[in-house]
């Protein structure tokens, strides 16, 4: 594995081939559940655990499964994984789980587990694909985040918000309150919230991505500026 | 002698000209709010003209479109207006700017501008507003006379800006629940139309006072009818099945659902059959486009109105059939002559 092949990996899975912003696969949970930062960054990292361990291990069977049944194969290996992760927030984390609710058990059904394990962990080597996992959930992550604080602060106004059902009570203290005394903002709350901040995120990422493309032309030769500065990008 | 010969070229209307005309139309209706409610509504029209002319020369710019061009076509002061009058006008200054700049930059600008959008901007900034901000959305002014106590204009602009009442007065004294409003919620409370409409709310047709106000606005769409800015298809089919559908309703059990006429005057129903479903750009073009269209918006507005949550079914009937458009239009295309009808 050079150098520049996991950098690849890294810019592929955190910009480039994003799952939330450029692959739009597993926008199920990410509109669900990005209604605050806490749950966004915990569905994100159960979400990239998982993928890191199926990635590794459909690369590691990838020799012995019979080509027929391999979507079949690699889904109970991924509902192994989200099962040991739902017991392990069950046990640990039980106030968060409770509000993540069916979305952990979700995971299972999330399109971009499965699309890794076929498009990369079943062609790849197990490092590679642990690799892999690890930086499209990370990308996802990002995502859900960003998501998570834009709704949170146009929401209600705070920023990290139920902390203390993952550290516990003491972390209560946390909570940053952005905008005192607001009135709240029932929209950026419910799903229509999602779907326009997500909205205007993969435009966001489309105008960085023309911008960049034209410095890159420009550099080279003088580009004809596109008509009005908003026809659709292409996606890197 | 002059003679004057065909053929006559008349001058061509522009979207300025209509659009100032359509503004035109509604000054009956806010001259009578004026008149029963108070200046407040001049004030959240006034915040609402600016708010739009100001978010739309921000978006023209961010869009590279020429600003002044643009601005200059009205289109956007008529989204802040309706919008305006479809909210309470006694509504603190950030829900009016809240509303008309979601309007104006997501509802219009985002799908591409005027002429691109799908949904009434008006109508979006209203559905946003009333599900976002559920309780500043219900403070609708008493009409003259009827309140426990009347604000002046200075008191008025006060709770606006600053959200400070005079002493001795609260805003449930200045404030009501809609006309419609009022009567769902004593429907649930058993009891029958004749008792609620005695209640000293509600006028001749519907509610006092806003009754006018949708006598008003009739008057301005006749006038738009007359003016040939709109056609008779939209406002003839709404109204007609409001009508009908609350007239069924009402012969069954008159007891329990209010007079068709009750449902003509009351809410924004006058408002939407002339101005708000009228709007080219998000109504079919085709005739029978038309008649369907408004159609499935009367019977939405019903629904709503009756069973739905929401104190008025407009804003969402409007924007149900927004949706519908394409499709409405796609099978409603005049087959083209010497050609047998094809369905596409």
């Amino acid at each position: 594995m050079t150098y520049q092949g996991i950098k690849d990996i890294f810019y592929n899975g955190l910009w480039k081939q994003n799952p939330g912003i450029a692959q739009l696969l597993g926008l199920c949970p990410l509109l669900a559940i990005s209604n605050s930062v806490v749950n966004a960054l915990s569905l994100g990292l159960a979400t990239t655990l998982v993928m890191t361990l199926s990635g590794s291990g459909v690369a590691a069977i990838r020799e012995v499964i019979p080509n027929e049944t391999r979507i079949p194969v690699y889904i109970l290996l991924i509902a192994v994984l989200v099962t040991i992760v739902q017991f392990l927030m069950n046990a640990y984390m039980y106030s968060l789980y409770l509000v993540l609710g069916i979305f952990i058990p979700l995971i299972v059904t999330n399109c971009i587990v499965l699309a890794r394990a076929e498009s990369f962990a079943s062609k790849n080597s197990v490092f590679a694909s642990a690799l892999d996992g690890i930086a499209m959930g990370l990308g996802l992550t990002a995502v859900l985040v960003v998501l998570g604080g834009i709704r949170e602060i146009f929401g209600h106004g705070t920023l990290l918000s139920g902390i203390d059902m993952v550290f516990g009570e003491t972390a209560k203290s946390l909570v940053i309150t952005v905008v005192p005394d607001y009135h709240g903002f029932l929209l950026a709350i419910l799903p229509p919230g999602a779907f326009i901040a997500l909205g205007l995120l993969i435009a966001m990422k489309n105008w960085l991505n023309l911008r960049a493309e034209r410095k890159a032309h420009g550099a080279n030769a003088t580009v004809a500026p596109i008509e009005g500065g908003c026809s659709p990008a292409t996606h890197g | 002698m002059s003679a004057f010969f065909s053929p006559f070229i008349s001058k061509p209307d522009t979207v300025s000209a209509i659009m100032l005309r359509v503004l035109l139309a509604l000054l009956p209706g806010i001259a009578l709010y004026v008149w029963h409610f108070g200046p407040a509504i001049l004030v959240s029209i006034a915040l609402a003209s600016l708010t739009a002319l100001g978010t739309e020369a921000l978006m023209l710019k961010l869009r590279n479109r020429p600003v002044m061009h643009f601005l200059g076509d009205n289109s956007a002061l008529l989204t802040g207006w309706l919008l305006a009058l479809s909210i309470p006008p006694l509504a603190p200054w950030w829900l009016v700017v809240v509303g008309t700049a979601f309007a104006i930059a997501i509802a219009k600008h985002l799908y591409g501008g005027l002429g691109n959008n799908p949904f009434n901007p008006a109508m979006i900034g209203y559905a946003v507003l009333i599900i976002s901000f559920p309780a500043q959305m219900t403070h609708w002014l008493t009409p003259h006379g009827l309140g426990l106590a009347e604000l002046g204009f200075l008191d008025q602009l006060k709770y606006m800006f600053l959200g400070a009442l005079p002493p001795n007065v609260t805003l449930d004294a200045i404030t009501m629940a809609t006309p419609l409003d009022t009567l769902k919620t004593r429907l649930h409370l058993d009891e029958s139309v004749k008792q609620i409409l005695g209640m000293p709310i509600y006028g001749r047709l519907a509610g006092q006072g806003s009754e006018m106000v949708s006598l008003g606005f009739m008057l301005g769409g006749l006038y738009l009818l007359a003016a040939r800015i709109i056609t008779w298809h939209i406002p003839v089919a709404f109204l007609g099945t409001l009508f009908v559908t609350a007239g069924i309703f009402h012969l069954a059990d008159p007891d329990h659902y209010v007079a068709p006429l009750f449902h003509w005057f009351s809410g924004a129903a006058m408002l939407g059959a002339f101005f708000i479903l009228t709007d080219p750009i998000t109504s079919p073009t085709t005739t029978r486009g038309k008649l369907i269209f408004a159609t499935g918006a009367g019977l939405l507005t019903y629904l709503i109105r009756i069973f739905g949550s929401f104190p008025d079914g407009m804003a969402f009937a409007t924007l149900l059939m927004n949706i519908c458009v394409p499709l409405i239009v796609l099978y409603t295309q005049p087959a083209v002559f010497g050609k047998k009808e094809k369905r596409p």
